[in-house]
């Protein structure tokens, strides 16, 4: 394969579309005859629905339907997301189907309407009394705390050597405790779902980050055979892991419909989404990290505690970076879970590594410091040479080639290694920097490819665009493995028509895709061949053929061969396809595949009012092959935003009376607007990893992990303060003792 | 929202009239506020008597001063000439509140009738005396850490949200009204009520009043005026604290200064005592320093907003020592 179009800045296939308002949204679908659904969400945390007052709702202008768990007809409740089968269930409650209130913002009625104004108005006319209960709401309450008998595929607790001995042995190192608060995902696409029943088939457009996962919840819950449930989702606005799974909407839409016997579309208000879809847990975290005076890590501990829901076992997997950055012979790792009675969490960009990195990354920081070691040092000094904890060989680690990137590109020998020694005037000047990391997951995946005798190829796959620009990498992708010019090629996605494809989620999309495409132009490549019975093809064993420049040439006489048109013409057809279905291989076994990178940034404080401003940021990464440096870069840049937004601002506030989210809105839940944000810079190293398809790793989650801890440790050597709770805010910064 | 009626007015006179006929009628000036708590349920009418196209949309400058038409935009009213010029304070207010969007859309008139975020009262459904009288108050033991230290009462610590508001009240203005009653004039002071025992009431309008004016008199030295406002965001946020502020200094003295607070009132805050502990001083770090302890002397904290006090201090402090800066 030759990378013509590959790794070129090209501009989104879709950009025209979205930029001119072209594009539909699933909340743009239109149906004739479609009601309006809104939904009516609970105003206590915990405890059963006393009752439930709806005559004044039914009565007024233009209501369809008023459903409430007295009414709603019984859905069989999935299972939850990461079983066996492919699910999308977010959660365990047998929403509207139950008189129990197992968090703040449950949906317990919709109401259907002619319009959106009549539904919202009639919402707000039903009255719902409960008999409350007291409500676990924090990581110190009474909830049920569990060690989970494993995270993902991994094992809860890692230990090797005697951490807490060496630890204590030391006579230079940290033991601190870091916090991050709840987090929400606020894509600027509400979530919302049209659903159109055809008799016993189900149409639904939602906002999903994984139609297939919404086919077989939506199946399982209306008992009907997957075949009968089309999910589509071509165009997401932005999701960010809250569509990931399928919250109550993306069934109450179907259901309301079902009820009223028309198409009704569900569009959750942002406060809703607050109250129904699962953010980042709130987690605690110990970090202990020990180093001899050369700077050798001797111990590295990281424990703590996230917040889990009572109706789902979700587990952020934050001690997972420790696993596998630096070099160490003491380490243990281990965390528990407190089952809340919050609306569950699950997963937000980069869940695990993000909130992970800023603990690790911030006592590393303060290591530094207590070593009179440079941090980009220290980092140095701990490369490891095989994984530290699984043993396993490194696929293709570029580490410290990010690292030397980013320092090189920041500038970073301009720092001074004394806190407070670079004031400008008033405002004080903090240089801070951070390690990123990312695992590289590849799932199951599955594509159609179709060539035509016009020249022009369409590529499928059921995966999911929500703003990374799915389509035009994979339109790049296919471009250069049929030797075609994008041009020529088209990529179709988002519908579960397509052949399947998991979420788009773990940022392993890209290569899970592309491993199928590259697939199904080899099987393309038989089923050519086989039509090319006369000319310098004929009789060749696909072995003998490369697909190359849009046809097949033959290994042996490269300048021998034909295009795809020319055989499909003479042959009289107008089209050939091929599919392929692709597992993920050994190689996350046999390899230690992770993405790297290194967060650099300055900010400025002002010590009397304990504001932060970024004034520059720098990335480097080591994400293997970049598939499109146009769409990279705002992959980068993204996560970094988002990771500002985490550092200063982001938090969601709950009432701990009530279990109210009292900030849930884009006016007073902070996330950075552009004065917030500086110029961003992104690199990457673009060495191409040997051991995954197109040489490539996903890159939409790393750009967001360690930028906390890269804020956090330049707001301490701007003002001598340490703060290890984000956000940042001023009140925080300055309560905390200054040292310098 | 609940179903209303929608009327645009011919003039100030048939708005009045329209309003004053409909007890939960209301006046609809740019909408950014009234429409946003309409949809929260916070607010309820049954009709909406739209003013904003009266002409009162003058700016008239003269030597004794300014007169604003109630439905000046925000932004046509901070980058208008003379309020440049000869209130910097005013442009600067004007400008670090909201987005340009917004500015585009608010009015003056509106944003003397802005009303606070607090979100037990925006969310339609919590204990909250502004909201529903004598239901309580949410935001007393609850998440409070936008609310106000000054001015506060045991039944309601709402923060009042205007920058612009800070700045008129330094600058002596008065509010214009046309009203069941007639016409009459309002000292800016008298404008905004402390919430007490009725945080429903918010100011001395009664319903049915409609504000034509706001009118600023000649005040050579507010060309030494200045607004700072502390926040978490660097834009489109409300001040966690603000300072408006004006001094008069002749011969290295201050004779004269104006100092209000933001973001830590239930009102907009003139700080009286702090302006007259200033008087006849000199300009320096430790008067303002003063300055700022003074203006904060009579605050009560709650459990998550005791930072604001510190930061006000030095906040205020700061924009007396810009002001000091600027040519006189």
């Amino acid at each position: 394969m030759s990378t013509t179009a590959v790794g070129k800045p090209m501009d989104r296939v879709d950009g025209r579309l979205k930029v001119t308002g072209a594009a539909r949204y699933a909340a743009e679908h239109d149906y004739p005859n479609l009601a309006h659904a809104v939904l009516v969400t609970s105003t206590i945390s915990k405890g059963t629905i006393a009752e439930v007052v709806t005559a004044a709702a039914v009565k007024a202008r233009g209501v369809a339907a008023v459903v409430t768990h007295k009414n709603a007809p019984k859905m069989k409740v999935p299972e939850p997301f990461g079983g066996e089968k492919p699910s999308a269930g977010s959660t365990t409650a047998p929403v509207l189907n139950t008189d129990q209130v197992f968090w703040f913002g449950q949906p317990v009625a919709i109401v259907i309407a002619e319009t959106l104004e009549q539904a919202r108005h009639a919402a707000q006319l039903v009255r719902v009394t409960y008999q409350e209960q007291p409500a676990n709401l924090t990581l110190d309450s009474a909830g049920k705390v569990t060690t989970p008998k494993k995270i993902m595929t991994e094992a809860t607790t890692v230990e090797i050597g005697h951490a807490e001995r060496a630890l204590k042995a030391a006579t230079l190192k940290v033991d601190a405790v870091y916090e991050t608060p709840q987090f929400n995902h606020n894509a600027i696409e509400l979530h919302a779902t049209v659903a159109a029943w055809d008799g016993g088939k189900l149409t639904v457009h939602d906002t999903a980050q994984f139609v297939f996962g919404v086919q077989a919840d939506l199946a399982t819950r209306f008992g009907l055979k997957p075949a009968d449930v089309r999910a589509l989702a071509p165009l997401v606005g932005g999701g960010f892991g809250g569509k990931g799974v399928a919250w109550p909407s993306t069934y109450l839409a179907p259901l309301a419909a079902k009820v009223v016997g028309r198409p009704v579309k569900l569009v959750l208000a942002r406060d809703q989404i607050y109250g129904c879809v699962g953010g980042r847990p709130p987690i605690r975290q110990r970090v202990a990290v020990a180093a001899d005076k050369d700077g050798k890590l001797t111990a590295l501990i990281q424990a703590g505690r996230s917040a889990t829901g009572t109706t789902n076992q979700f587990v952020e997997q934050f001690t997972f970076p420790a696993r596998h950055l630096y070099a160490c012979p003491n380490i243990y790792l281990t965390q528990e879970t407190i089952a809340l009675d919050t609306c569950p969490p699950t997963f937000m960009r980069a869940p695990g590594e993000c909130p992970g990195t800023f603990a690790l990354e911030s006592a590393l920081d303060e290591l530094s410091y207590q070593l009179k070691i440079d941090p980009v040092r220290l980092r140095q000094i701990n490369e490891p040479d095989k994984d530290p904890t699984t043993g396993a060989p490194f696929s293709n680690r570029k580490y410290q080639e990010a690292l030397a990137l980013g320092a090189e590109k920041f500038g970073w020998n301009r720092r001074t290694p004394e806190p407070r020694s670079m004031a400008d005037g008033r405002m004080l000047v903090g240089l801070g920097m951070a390690t990123a990391t990312y695992p590289v997951y590849r799932m199951p995946g599955s594509a159609r490819v179709a060539v035509s005798a016009d020249g022009t190829a369409v590529v499928q796959s059921g995966c999911h665009e929500m703003g990374m620009g799915t389509a035009t990498a994979q339109t790049q992708i296919a471009a250069d493995l049929l030797g075609l010019p994008v041009e020529k090629v088209r990529f179709e996605l988002g519908d579960t028509n397509l052949p399947f494809a998991m979420v788009a989620g773990g940022s392993s999309q890209t290569i899970s895709v592309a491993a199928a495409v590259s697939a199904a132009v080899a099987e393309l490549k038989g089923v050519v061949l086989k039509l090319a019975t006369a000319g310098p093809l004929e009789g060749l064993k696909p072995a003998a053929v490369a697909v190359r420049d849009g046809g097949l040439y033959r290994t042996d006489d490269p300048a021998s061969g034909e295009s795809f048109a020319s055989i499909l013409q003479r042959a009289g057809r107008k089209s050939a396809e091929a599919k392929a279905e692709v597992m993920p291989g050994a190689e996350m076994q046999k390899w230690s595949m992770h993405s790297y990178g290194a967060q650099f940034c300055e900010v400025r404080v002002d010590p009397d009012f304990g504001t932060v401003r970024v004034v520059r940021f720098v990335g480097a990464f080591d994400v293997g092959r970049v598939m499109n440096a146009k769409t990279a870069r705002s992959q980068f840049l993204g996560g970094i935003t988002m990771g500002l937004g985490m550092a200063l601002l982001e938090e969601t506030h709950r009432d701990g009376r009530t279990g109210r989210i009292v900030n849930a809105d884009l006016a007073e839940y902070m996330v950075p607007v552009h004065a917030d944000v500086p110029a961003i810079e992104a690199y990457w190293v673009g060495d191409p990893d040997p051991h995954t398809p197109m040489g490539a790793h996903g890159i939409g989650e790393i750009g967001i992990t360690g930028v906390a801890a890269a804020v956090a440790n330049a707001v301490y050597h701007a003002t001598g303060r340490r703060v290890r709770r984000v956000p940042i805010t001023p009140e925080r910064l300055l309560a905390a003792p200054r040292d310098g | 929202m609940t179903p209303f009626d929608y009327v645009r007015a011919d003039g100030p006179d048939a708005a009045v009239k329209q309003v004053v006929a409909r007890p939960t009628a209301a006046f609809l000036g740019g909408g950014t506020g009234l429409i946003d708590l309409m949809k929260l349920y916070a607010e309820r009418h049954d009709l909406l008597v739209d003013v904003s196209r009266l002409p009162m949309d003058k700016v008239e400058a003269t030597e004794k001063g300014v007169r604003i038409g109630a439905n000046v935009r925000n932004s046509d009213l901070a980058y208008h000439a003379a309020i440049r010029t000869r209130f910097p304070v005013l442009s600067e207010a004007l400008l670090s509140g909201a987005s340009p969007q917004l500015r585009n859309m608010a009015t003056v008139g509106g944003n003397l009738m802005q009303r606070t975020r607090c979100p037990y009262f925006r969310d339609g459904h919590s204990a909250c005396n502004k909201r529903v009288p004598k239901s309580g108050c949410a935001a007393l033991d609850g998440v409070n850490r936008g609310h106000a230290v000054l001015g506060t009462s045991d039944h309601c610590i709402a923060t009042h949200p205007s920058d612009l508001c800070v700045a008129l009240a330094i600058l002596d203005a008065t509010v214009r009204t046309t009203g069941p009653k007639g016409e009459r004039t309002i000292p800016f002071a008298d404008f905004h009520r402390l919430p007490g025992d009725t945080p429903d009431r918010e100011t001395a309008l009664d319903h049915g009043e409609l504000i034509t004016a706001v009118d600023l008199p000649a005040l050579p030295w507010a060309t030494r005026s200045h607004y700072l406002k502390v926040r978490d965001r660097a834009s489109y946020e409300f001040a966690l604290t603000s300072a408006a502020v004006a001094l008069e200094i002749a011969d290295g003295v201050i004779k004269q200064a104006r100092i209000a607070l933001g973001g830590v009132g239930t009102k907009p805050w003139r700080a009286a005592e702090a302006e007259k502990a200033l008087v006849g001083k000199k300009p320096t770090p430790e008067a303002f320093a003063a300055a700022g302890d003074a203006a904060l002397a009579g605050a009560v904290p709650r459990q998550h907003n005791a930072f604001k006090i510190p930061l006000a201090k030095r906040t205020v402090a700061r924009a007396l020592a810009a002001a000091a800066a600027m040519p006189g």
